[in-house]
């Protein structure tokens, strides 16, 4: 068995609080996998961890192409991370177009563990460098430190007699690398070798095969002159006691509705089509049968929506998932579900737009539309989550709200929240809000009729589900009217039924928590108000600025319609609100038109994520300007 | 006396009337709809169903008002989305009995897509295609049924579109139940819904509707007594495909080209003839093509009536729920189990 602390020669090791990584190579280098048993390795430890895939929208974009290069971005610490890190400090790049696509984000003196192979002739050629010019042999990485390493080489000798096919051992080069990232922060093997034995328990002979070259990277680390004056690192786990799991956050979407439809009494039904990046929540809860989910791969986006329209009307907990094209196409439904008043959960991973723009890329340009974005007047609540964990209680909460409401919600997650990953303490079933559908009850004949919209203090109509005896009533678009439910194209009853759907919306701002200020003094200089998955880099930067000294605080929404009740006393607190958004400047509409202040705006359109570094250097600006 | 002094008073058997919602039907006089409705009404009685456990469901259009005027759980949803709405609910509910109520726009135009969809996935819903060849809410634009050459007031100089066969669709569709009634014909239309609710997975019922307003007549050949009887045929299970006045003209089949034969002239008797099997995908296939065998513009076959194709196949529902009973053979996972997952790392 693997012993890391049996070295032949005691490299030097040397504590850091985090560290950033980026494993990138081409798409069929098997990075993904790299990266993800780096995660799990450090995650398991106890370190904090923040996770990013960045791949392209082919499959198999050509090979050694700039478009083909994938990235796997992570941030292990000893204290609470929020990102995956602004810049990395350490490169694997597997080849020239790794490196080219990458270099920018890597810290000026950082690490770039290259593997030479992917630097022959043909390779920088590919990743478009001029004739001759080769970046590990001409100085231009010069302000790096640079470990070139034969990768392909060294995991060729290592599984030399293991009898697979050439194609086979070179596809193990990939866990020479992670060998190597192991040695380098003095992290243990046994983890991922008991991953491979199990996701090979078909084949041993591949096992053993990823299982010694991962090992032959990591005695290569230990006997190589290479890393003599760098030594090694260690960054100590400081995570709490307690039983973690890993989560990104589509899956905790995909959690999150299964745990509400348990916690609420009724059977999860998804009505969904496949898109980028919201498919996974479709994958994840199509396994989840052992807990009675439902779901329907529908032949569009609108027999998505609308076969959970049905499922809901039959009392089913009903979602559906989608992105950005795909909510557009859904939006004549959401009308529907907003004149029924049936509950219904839409969880929208935002992407790059217009049109098919940038699947694989986040954005938050979708929020204006799931504000507005339908015909006629037709309010829903609209949430957002912050990050992959709170993808899990936003999402639950707009289960809740559907229910409790009786009203389709929006639930604004994006493609980076999809598919990065932290770790998450396991939370128990005891801490889940409960959730109260408001069935109506069987009608005996002698009872008076029933009325499909009456409504409670709330406004909230009743829900009565085909199946329960004297409650037969017909519902639809048409305007209805008030009470009865019956078609009514009555002037005023319309005019009625318009404010009874938005104040009933309006309402729910009873419901939800007041705004709090997640760090910062509670009044002061500057506010940064975000909302969505730029939580993790102005918490971040909010945090540094503290520390510099500067009078600034952070307050993220979760709540964007109805808005928390207190949010205007919360911005009238501080002489400037900065609200940074990846679009252009769509929340700020919302803010201006709420509370007819002046916030400060600042976007980032550009398929990233912003980080933090750029959003502290804007506090400290506007900051230093006032 | 008995140790059981209850007494179970049998519920009176319901009615037609059982099943009229309070709301008067807003169609126009001499409209098909009221003679479809009607039907419907009396067919619910025989199905032995409690009207809590109906459920119509429709999109947009004349026909797909029709779940207002029902006395059973009802949702009129949005144009050409009745079929997943449909299937959404059954999927949520197998238990209830779940009916559309569409037309030729809404379920073969807007609707197309869901159309093929829903047949090839075979949910058990009963689906009444009310067909009068034009759209009728919107006032008079053909329809993807129209006839070629008809004139609308979007076809100003006549349609140019080839229509839908809607027979020919629903089999090439992967339909498992397809058959064709007549708004006229109210016994026998009820007769084929019956039989249609009676089908697991989903049933298929084109019903010839008319609409007086702005296709009249469209189906007048098979409804006047001077040309029906030539002009239609009637299908019957195990039995020959006779028509005309005097029973005396049948179908043979020639290899797959379907031929009227005069039984009389030709010395032939009926068990020469094609003799109807509904669970014959190839012979429905043809029966379908009927309407399209064209001589001169005219039609050389009789346009048939009936159950086409009906076969026993599973349904969607019954599918999902039975991959389900198999995940959950030991035992429904809990909600800690949920949140625990399948990856969970404890750190001390």
């Amino acid at each position: 068995m693997t012993d890391t602390k049996k070295t032949t020669r005691q490299a030097n090791v040397t504590s850091k609080t985090s560290v950033s990584v980026l494993f990138a190579g081409d798409s069929g280098d098997g990075m993904q996998l790299t990266g993800t048993q780096f995660a799990n390795t450090v995650a398991v430890r106890g370190s904090e961890l923040n996770t990013f895939p960045n791949f392209p929208s082919e499959i198999r974009a050509p090979a050694g192409t700039i478009a083909g290069v994938s990235g796997f971005q992570l941030q292990f610490s000893s204290k609470p991370v929020y990102t995956p890190g602004a810049r990395f400090d350490v490169m694997v790049a597997m080849n020239s177009a790794a490196l080219k696509a990458n270099l920018k984000d890597l810290h000026r003196g950082g690490i770039i563990i290259a593997g030479t192979e992917g630097f022959d002739e043909k390779n920088l050629k590919l990743a478009g460098y001029p004739d001759g010019a080769n970046p590990l042999e001409d100085g231009t990485l010069d302000n790096y430190i640079v470990f070139p390493v034969p990768v392909l080489q060294f995991t060729r000798e290592a599984l030399k007699e293991s009898g697979l096919s050439s194609k086979d051992v070179d596809r193990c080069k990939n866990m020479f690398v992670l060998g190597l990232l192991y040695w380098l922060y003095t992290l243990p093997l046994e983890g991922t070798i008991e991953t491979l034995q199990a996701k090979f328990q078909k084949n041993i002979q591949l096992a053993e095969a990823n299982i010694k070259a991962m090992k032959a990277g990591y005695f290569f680390g230990d006997e190589t002159e290479l890393f003599a004056n760098l030594g090694r690192f260690d960054i100590a786990p400081q995570k709490q006691h307690g039983t973690y799991r890993r989560v990104t956050g589509n899956e905790a979407c995909a959690i999150a509705l299964t745990a509400a439809s348990k916690k609420a009494g009724l059977q999860l039904f998804l009505g969904s089509y496949p898109i980028t990046p919201a498919t996974e929540i479709l994958q994840t809860l199509a396994k989840k049968k052992k807990y009675g989910v439902k779901t329907f791969q529908a032949e569009d986006e609108i027999a998505g929506i609308v076969s959970s329209i049905g499922a809901a009307y039959g009392g089913a907990l009903a979602a559906t998932n989608t992105s950005g094209p795909g909510l557009a196409l859904k939006t004549e439904a959401l009308g529907l579900a907003v004149i029924l008043e049936v509950p219904l959960v839409i969880i929208n991973v935002q992407r790059g737009g217009p049109s098919t723009g940038l699947p694989t890329k986040p954005e938050q340009s979708d929020l204006l539309m799931a504000m507005y974005g339908r015909h006629g007047e037709a309010p829903m609540p609209v949430i957002a989550a912050r990050s992959p964990v709170d993808c899990f209680y936003t999402t639950y909460e707009a289960a809740r709200i559907a229910v409790e409401h009786m009203t389709p919600v929006i639930c604004l997650s994006d493609g980076y929240l999809a598919l990065s990953s932290e770790p998450w303490l396991v939370e128990s079933p005891d801490n889940l809000a409960d959730i109260a559908p408001r069935f109506q009850p069987a009608r005996k004949p002698e009872d008076p009729p029933y009325l499909p919209y009456k409504r409670d203090d709330r406004l909230v109509r009743s829900w009565a589900i085909p199946g329960t005896k004297g409650l037969e009533h017909r519902i639809g678009g048409l305007e209805k009217q008030n009470e009865t439910g019956n078609v009514s194209h009555d002037p005023e009853n319309h005019e009625l039924m318009t404010k009874l759907r938005a104040e009933k919306i309006a309402r729910i701002a009873d419901t939800i928590p007041l705004q709090s200020i997640d760090n910062g003094p509670l009044k002061g200089d500057l506010l940064v108000l975000g909302w969505g998955s730029s939580y993790g880099a102005i918490k971040t930067a909010v945090e540094q600025a503290l520390e510099e000294g500067y009078s600034v605080a952070h307050a993220h929404l979760r709540y964007i319609h109805p808005f928390p009740k207190n949010l205007g006393t919360i911005l009238g607190n501080y002489k400037q609100v900065l609200i940074p958004e990846m679009n252009s400047g769509q929340l700020i509409h919302l803010i201006r038109d709420a509370f007819l202040i002046a916030p400060v705006g600042y976007s980032k359109v550009q398929g990233v994520p912003f980080n933090e570094m750029e959003i502290l250097a804007k506090i400290t600006d506007l900051i230093k300007e006032s | 006396m008995t140790d059981n002094d209850t007494t179970i008073i049998a519920a009176p058997a319901r009615t037609a009337k059982d099943f009229a919602s309070d709301q008067e039907p807003k169609w126009c006089p001499g409209c098909g709809d009221h003679a479809i409705l009607q039907q419907l009404k009396n067919v619910m009685p025989e199905l032995d169903v409690a009207p809590e456990n109906v459920v119509f469901v429709s999109g947009i259009g004349c026909s797909s008002r029709l779940p207002y005027y029902m006395a059973t759980y009802g949702v009129h949803g949005i144009h050409g989305r009745a079929l997943p709405m449909a299937t959404g609910l059954k999927v949520a509910r197998p238990e209830l009995s779940v009916w559309v109520a569409t037309g030729d726009g809404d379920a073969l135009s807007i609707g197309g897509n869901h159309f093929i969809h829903t047949l090839r996935r075979n949910p058990d819903l009963n689906v009444v295609l009310f067909n009068n060849e034009i759209y009728g809410l919107t006032k008079g634009q053909y329809s993807p049924t129209s006839k070629i050459g008809l004139r609308t007031i979007t076809s100003p100089s006549g349609v140019i579109d080839q229509p839908f066969n809607t027979a020919a669709l629903t089999i090439g569709s992967g339909g498992s139940f397809f058959a064709r009634a007549f708004d006229r014909d109210g016994k026998y239309l009820r007769s084929i819904l019956k039989r249609a609710a009676l089908h697991k997975g989903t049933s298929l019922v084109e019903i010839y509707q008319n609409c007086p307003i702005f296709n009249n007549s469209a189906f007048e050949a098979f409804a006047t007594p001077d040309s029906k009887a030539d002009k239609t045929i009637y299908l019957e299970q195990d039995k020959p495909l006779v028509f005309g006045k005097e029973k005396n003209k049948g179908i043979r089949l020639d290899g797959f080209t379907p031929v009227v034969v005069d039984l009389d002239k030709e010395g032939l008797s009926t068990s020469d003839l094609w003799i109807h099997n509904e669970t014959d995908i190839n012979k429905a296939s043809i029966l379908a093509r009927f309407a399209d065998i064209h001589d001169k513009s005219e039609e050389v076959v009789p346009r048939p009536f009936g159950i086409f194709y009906a076969e026993e196949r599973v349904t969607y529902e019954d599918a999902l729920t039975e991959q389900i009973r198999d995940a959950q053979k030991n035992g429904v996972a809990s909600l800690e189990d949920l949140l625990k997952g399948e990856s969970s790392y404890v750190i001390k």
